[in-house]
């Protein structure tokens, strides 16, 4: 480990990052399993499939992953997929803080970076779908909003989330690119804060992912903005440096990126890449 | 749940005799007072004095070591190069300077309201009096973040006061620093009750009878006799929640949002630029370490000790 | 003193019937109180009763602390039955003082004339003036536990003084002193008093407190008032085994006939007065002179076959606790204990003269 990353490290532990070092307990007992697993099976180079994948995915994969890790080991019996879901910024942390994942799939590249700049991955990431963001309003959408400029709207209680969060981002990206001024009523910590400001009606409208408008059912009304082309996220995918068991967690990557998959993540509103 | 009796005895006035509790109301148990016994000897505090005993020193130290070895961590990794500038950006300063408000109102808010619900906890008798103090403890169980889903519930723009809030007086407390404040308030004020309630069960009540029977109200009882003397309690649990309030996030950006001049205190800020800047995050958790040390020493100096 | 605000309270004016007329009565629990008390303005009565007996509960009664079950509660004629505690004229001087400690002594004094309305300069002069009166003008800046005992119970006597009260209420007012400083207060304590215009009762367990400081006595025992009236009659004549001790005095209770007083456990009595019907006959332990062997010489009224139960010094004396044909206590001297080779369990005759003896009509 290079001194750069040794001091990373150490200072997000100490920044108190409490989920992370949660998230790194849990990971540390499932991998261990996989380890011991790990050394029966590696000298046979069988070609059959077998142990535990840890997958860290970003919080917004949750349905569909959960989905398909399920079709994953019933497709290969003798394995087994364990899920993190988080923050994608978590994430990266304690997959950088030396949590034992095999997979990550971020949904942004640049928290994917953070990974890939402290050379904890193998091989570069792939970009296995796109996540557009889209105005969530309350059910009937009561304030006739139509478009991102609509938002503008003195009186409309417009919540955004956080510049630092990917979602915050991306939207300030579209709306600098159609030159509009928005003040929201507040920044969110994240996309699910400020879906749930208008679920709970006390926001009128959000901007956030169309998988989470999606996800929300009926209790918000998604609408599509044309500026929402030019904030559209990534979600790249990437083997781990430290993975236990590499084809089988290579294997796991295919079935994301496969028709299946795609089909799969597609059922909750995310673009094909 | 187990109600704190007497956290603040220590604090408490002093009488020689042993102290009596209340039963029922104006009514203390046993038809005499004793008597014929006379003052009960005071504890000798002498002997505590020598060695100190291994099991209580090894088990303290560690203690102490646990709670300042991450604050020591932060210090020796605060970036402090860039310190200057983290420090002199303007969206620190607001975010300093509305905690500091906040957390101050959020206090006289808990001390206005706080400080007679931990009286009439501890000097009335009315039914379920024991479920109601189990009730004022929950917020200290809850969440935070479950607290501040609740406000919104409750006081929120839909919520089931805030819709006539709404509908009456065009008030939306929401993403405004009132709901700043009110967060901090929920969650700060169970500190300040139990420890209020704390110094006057250990208080004597016979106080405030022998201001009546010198033509007092009960509440001026109260006013002149009872509030000087559990003036340290309530200062200690002034204190406890000012700590608390200064430290607020889950209810605050849930129930308040974030907005920087207006709704975006310092853990607010602090957790949104550990996302993607951990260095500005540890500057400014120092900022907000050493704020509140400063506030909390002066405060213990001139109020906590020499009672 | 020159020109120090009127201490006194003025008597008020009227045919209204002055002083205390009271009937107490307090039920909690098991316990029932039941006492009735009247007194006439200047005077200093005493509640006097083992504890638990009721007394504090009594005082509170008074003073309005304890809501009254039953009865009645008028002052000089005005009825306090539904009065609050702090609208009665009625001043306390709690046991152990509960002089505010935060306060000077100056301002626990000057506490109830502010609360009266008074502004806080003129509280504070009437306080000093107080003070001064209690000979405590010196220590009107301290803080009460700066205050010896003394002093503490005399700026608390100076406290519900300055009330101006028509009732004065004092709840063990030397029960937590130490005995020299007892002597002392328990003097002073008995001049305030006797200037003291209204009427004052006080509440011990010490007969010795209540017989000095006290015109009349009122023993309560178990809530309920078993004997009333001026001290020297009352340690002449007790009517309970509790008064009995407290004053000193082995008390019988039987069917009197001539000079004889059949007792209710068995044994006669034979005394000097005369009587008949139901009587009760007292004599001092001093009274009765021990024997080891039956004297031969005496005659046989008022001999009594006895064992030792207990022996205890009592100031120079011997106090033996006898069982047997009449249990009773007997005082000796030293000497004489051991020339009788008393023990627990030794046999003794015990004999007591008639004209020792006083017999009154129960």
């Amino acid at each position: 480990m290079t001194p750069s990353v040794r001091r990373t490290r150490r200072m997000l532990e100490l920044a108190g990052a409490g989920a992370a070092a949660l998230l790194t307990l849990s990971a540390c007992s499932s991998s261990s399993g996989s380890s011991d697993t790990a050394s029966g099976t590696s000298g046979s180079a069988s070609p059959e499939l077998s142990g535990t994948v840890t997958v860290f995915a970003a919080a917004s994969l949750q349905e569909s992953f959960t989905a398909l890790g399920k079709e994953f080991e019933q497709q290969h019996p003798g394995t087994k997929v364990t899920f993190s879901f988080g923050g994608s910024d978590t994430l990266a942390a304690s997959i950088t803080g030396g949590a034992p994942a095999d997979v990550f799939a971020a949904a942004s590249p640049r928290t994917m970076a953070t990974v890939t700049n402290a050379k904890d991955t193998a091989g570069a990431p792939v970009t296995f779908v796109r996540n557009q963001l889209e105005i969530a309003t309350l059910p009937g959408n009561p304030g006739k909003v139509a478009s991102l400029k609509d938002l503008t709207e003195p009186g409309l209680k417009v919540v955004l989330c956080d510049r630092t969060v990917p979602c915050g981002a991306a939207a300030q990206k579209a709306l600098d690119a159609s030159h509009l001024k928005l003040t929201p009523v507040s920044y969110e910590q994240d996309v699910k804060a400020a879906l749930n400001k208008v679920e709970l009606k006390e926001a009128d409208a959000a901007v956030v992912y169309k998988t989470d408008v999606h996800a929300a059912g009926d209790k918000v009304e998604g609408v599509e903005f044309p500026e929402s082309a030019e904030a559209v996220n990534d979600y790249p995918i990437a083997l781990l440096k430290n993975a236990g068991h590499a084809e089988t967690a290579k294997a796991f990557i295919a079935l994301v990126r496969s028709a299946e998959g795609q089909r799969v993540l597609g059922q909750a509103g995310f673009l094909k890449p | 749940m187990t109600s704190p009796d007497e956290p603040g005895a220590a604090t408490g006035p002093r009488t020689d005799r042993p102290r009596r509790r209340r039963a029922g109301t104006g009514v203390r148990t046993g038809a005499d007072s004793g008597t014929g016994g006379g003052t009960a000897p005071r504890r000798i505090r002498a002997a505590g004095r020598r060695g100190v005993p291994l099991p209580l020193l090894l088990p303290g130290v560690l203690a102490l070591a646990f709670l300042l070895l991450p604050l020591l961590a932060l210090l020796v990794r605060a970036p402090w190069r860039s310190l200057p500038h983290q420090l002199t950006s303007t969206e620190v300063w607001q975010a300093l300077q509305l905690s500091l408000v906040s957390a101050t109102l959020a206090t006289a808010v808990s001390l206005v309201l706080g400080v007679p619900l931990a009286w009439l906890l501890a000097r009335t008798d009315f039914p379920g009096r024991g479920l109601v103090r189990a009730l004022v403890t929950l917020p200290l169980v809850l969440p935070p973040v479950v607290g501040g889903v609740a406000l919104l519930l409750a006081l929120g723009r839909n919520g089931v006061i805030g819709k006539w809030l709404d509908a009456w007086f065009g008030i939306t407390l929401p993403f405004t620093t009132t709901a700043v404040v009110l967060a901090e308030a929920f969650v700060a004020m169970p500190f300040l009750v139990i420890s209020v309630e704390g110094t006057l069960r250990a208080a004597d009540p016979r106080f405030e009878e022998a201001a009546t029977t010198l033509g007092a109200s009960r509440f001026t009882a109260f006013r002149r006799v009872t509030l000087p003397l559990i003036a340290p309690g309530v200062a200690a649990g002034a204190v406890l929640a000012w700590a608390r309030a200064l430290g607020e996030f889950g209810a605050t950006i849930t129930f308040a949002g974030n907005f920087p001049g207006r709704t975006q205190t310092m853990p607010l800020a602090v957790y949104l630029a550990l996302q993607n800047d951990p260095e500005a995050a540890i500057s400014l958790s120092l900022v907000l370490l050493a704020v509140s040390i400063a506030v909390l020493a002066g405060l213990r100096d001139r109020w906590l000790t020499g009672v | 003193m020159t020109d120090t605000p009127d201490l006194d309270a003025q008597a008020p004016e009227g045919g209204a019937p002055q002083g205390l007329d009271a009937r107490l009565v307090v039920d909690r629990g098991g316990f029932r109180l039941d006492v009735a008390l009247t007194a006439a303005p200047g005077d200093v009565v005493a509640l006097l009763g083992p504890n638990g007996a009721g007394k504090t509960t009594a005082l509170r009664a008074l003073a309005g602390l304890v809501p009254l079950g039953e009865g009645h509660l008028r002052l000089d004629g005005t009825p306090l039955e539904r009065v609050p505690p702090e609208s009665r004229p009625v001043g306390v001087v709690f046991q152990d003082y509960l002089l505010f400690p935060h306060l000077s002594a100056l301002d626990n004094v000057a506490f109830g004339p502010r609360c009266q309305g008074r502004g806080k300069t003129e509280a504070r002069a009437l306080a000093a003036a107080w003070l001064e009166r209690m000979g405590l003008a010196e220590h009107a800046g301290v803080k009460p536990r700066r205050l010896s005992g003394g002093q503490a119970q005399r700026v608390a006597l100076a406290r519900a003084l300055a009330t101006r009260p028509r009732l004065l209420l004092l709840d063990e007012p030397l029960a937590a002193l130490d005995a020299r400083t007892r002597l002392e207060v328990r003097a002073q304590l008995r001049r305030h008093l006797a200037e003291f215009e209204a009427v004052a009762v006080l509440v011990t367990h010490d007969p010795l407190d209540a017989m000095v400081l006290a015109d009349r006595l009122v023993v309560v025992e178990h809530g309920r008032v078993v004997q009333e009236g001026a001290p020297a009659d009352i340690a002449r004549r007790p009517r309970t085994d509790y008064i009995a001790q407290l004053v000193g005095l082995n008390l019988y209770r039987g069917e009197a006939e001539g000079h004889t007083v059949r007792l209710d456990a068995g044994p006669s009595i034979t005394t000097t007065e005369e009587l008949s019907g139901p009587a009760f006959v007292a004599f001092p332990p001093s009274a009765v002179t021990l024997f080891r062997d039956r004297p031969t010489g005496a005659s046989a009224r008022n001999l009594w076959r006895c064992e030792v139960a207990g022996l205890e010094t009592h100031g120079d004396q011997i106090r033996a606790d006898l069982t047997g044909e009449l249990p009773l206590a007997a005082d000796l001297t030293t000497v004489a204990a051991a020339d009788l080779e008393l023990q627990p369990g030794a046999p003794v005759w015990a004999t007591v003269k008639a004209t020792q003896t006083h017999a009154y009509p129960a």
